[in-house]
């Protein structure tokens, strides 16, 4: 099973390296937002470490949703999906392909925005980058653990570039807003203890939609 | 052996299969005909696994019946959508599809695949670069990498010029000699004729010809489907 998903997860990344088409997007998109942002807060530039988690996570999910807008287009081409639901292995694993490599683009990505937010906020967060990565990595799992399944549920119908927000955000909004909220304790606070709670919800969350994407995935695929 | 029983398939209110029954004995050619939207797609979609029926059942046998994962290691399923990767070499694309399959195939065997399919010294070029038919040649490859028991074929004659379709053909009749058993969606009645044992025609979601090759010339098989076609035109 883990080579199987291997194969799937190295084949968008081969792709991915070679056309640059999502990454490219999804960091000038997220850096847009974070240059609107900061013009946008100038106005509270003393407290601006209070806004930064919101402003981060607002920028993550829409790139990461430009993202998994993209995950099942190489697959629609030519009908690569078809060839992809012929192959003998359970349709759970191109799941947990595709989820695999949209998380690893989407934390590329968020490395790239991340820095630029330290530069257009002027922080300095040396000691927070551990935990900020803890919840970056656990938040962007939840995110495409979702994302991955809806993606190919809006892959089969005319309007997915609409569709596809219109049902992933309401979803993942408890990803979000713990998400934001971990982030504004590493920013903001020293007791980093508080991060229990956000990180457990946003763990329970992606084990729980993890697997019924799963399980699930069999049936979106199908007609 | 493929058994379809009383198989029924609906999109919306459209129904492009009506309780349709058939068994395709295992290493029998079968040349499925009809008009555009008869239901010759439906079918092999359904049979490949890529459609659910609304209604019915499919049973497939590769030496005793298989769960429908298991009976997709033992298909091919070969359309006019190629399913290949732009982006990827012919080479990256078949290791692709060798690697889910479980093949173990070094790159001289996959060099060897995509020789055999003309396309020797391409090997290494993305497939976007390549012409309709050299993709579908690469399609062939892809879709009988695995070697497998029963071959579905949907228009797999699109976009192929002389050489190639005369190379498809050889390669069906040879898969077919080895008792493979194939399905084939045509609209080409000489190469549908020429290849199969059994001649299936769908005419709205059913089967309203059904007869062996042997009993019908090519002229009177013509002839008897092109009076079903404008009976069923003038009828609709």
């Amino acid at each position: 099973m883990p080579a199987k998903v291997w194969t799937i997860f190295r084949k968008d990344l081969l792709i991915e390296l070679r056309t640059k088409d999502s990454l490219n997007a999804m960091i000038f998109f997220g850096i847009v937002v974070l240059v609107i942002f900061n013009f946008a807060l100038e106005a509270i530039r003393e407290s601006i470490r209070a806004a930064v988690p919101g402003v981060l996570w607002v920028s993550f999910a829409f790139s990461g949703t430009l993202g998994l807008n993209r995950m099942f287009a190489a697959e629609k081409e030519n009908s690569c999906l078809q060839g992809l639901l012929m192959v003998p292995v359970d349709r759970g694993i191109i799941y947990l392909g595709k989820m695999i490599a949209a998380c690893v683009f989407m934390l590329l990505t968020e490395a790239v925005i991340f820095v630029f937010s330290l530069i257009f906020f002027n922080l300095t967060v040396w000691r927070e980058i551990p935990y900020v990565v803890l919840v970056c990595l656990v938040g962007t799992l939840g995110f495409t653990a979702v994302g991955a399944l809806l993606s190919a549920i809006a892959a089969n119908t005319k309007m997915r570039e609409v569709l596809l927000p219109l049902i992933l955000f309401p979803v993942v909004l408890p990803i979000l807003v713990n998400a934001v909220e971990a982030t504004a304790i590493i920013l903001n606070t020293v007791d980093y203890r508080q991060l229990k709670l956000p990180l457990t919800i946003m763990t329970v969350f992606t084990i729980v939609f993890a697997t019924l994407a799963y399980l699930l995935f069999e049936y979106v695929l199908e007609d | 052996m493929i058994e379809v029983q009383g198989v029924a398939k609906y999109f919306g209110r459209f129904s492009a299969l009506r309780d349709l029954s058939v068994t395709v004995r295992e290493g029998e050619f079968v040349s499925l005909f009809g008009r555009n939207g008869a239901g010759k797609t439906t079918l092999l979609r359904i049979l490949a696994g890529l459609t659910r029926p609304s209604s019915g059942d499919v049973r497939i046998h590769l030496s005793g019946p298989r769960s429908p994962q298991e009976a997709r290691g033992g298909m091919g399923y070969l359309s006019h959508n190629t399913a290949l990767y732009g982006d990827l070499t012919a080479v990256e694309n078949l290791r692709f599809y060798a690697n889910l399959f479980d093949l173990a195939l070094d790159e001289a065997e996959l060099d060897k695949r995509i020789q055999l399919v003309g396309l020797a010294g391409r090997e290494k070029e993305p497939v976007r670069n390549y012409s309709r038919g050299m993709q579908q040649r690469l399609a062939i490859a892809r879709a009988f990498l695995h070697d497998p028991s029963i071959l579905l074929l949907d228009e797999p004659f699109t976009g192929l010029d002389q050489t190639g379709t005369e190379f498809l053909k050889d390669y069906l009749s040879r898969a077919h000699g080895r008792g493979k058993t194939c399905v084939m969606a045509i609209h080409d009645a000489v190469l549908g004729y020429e290849l199969a044992d059994r001649i299936l025609v769908i005419e709205s979601g059913g089967v309203a010809m059904d007869v062996a090759r042997r009993s019908v010339s090519l002229a009177e098989f013509q002839q008897r489907y092109r009076a079903l076609v404008k009976e069923r035109s003038d009828a609709g």
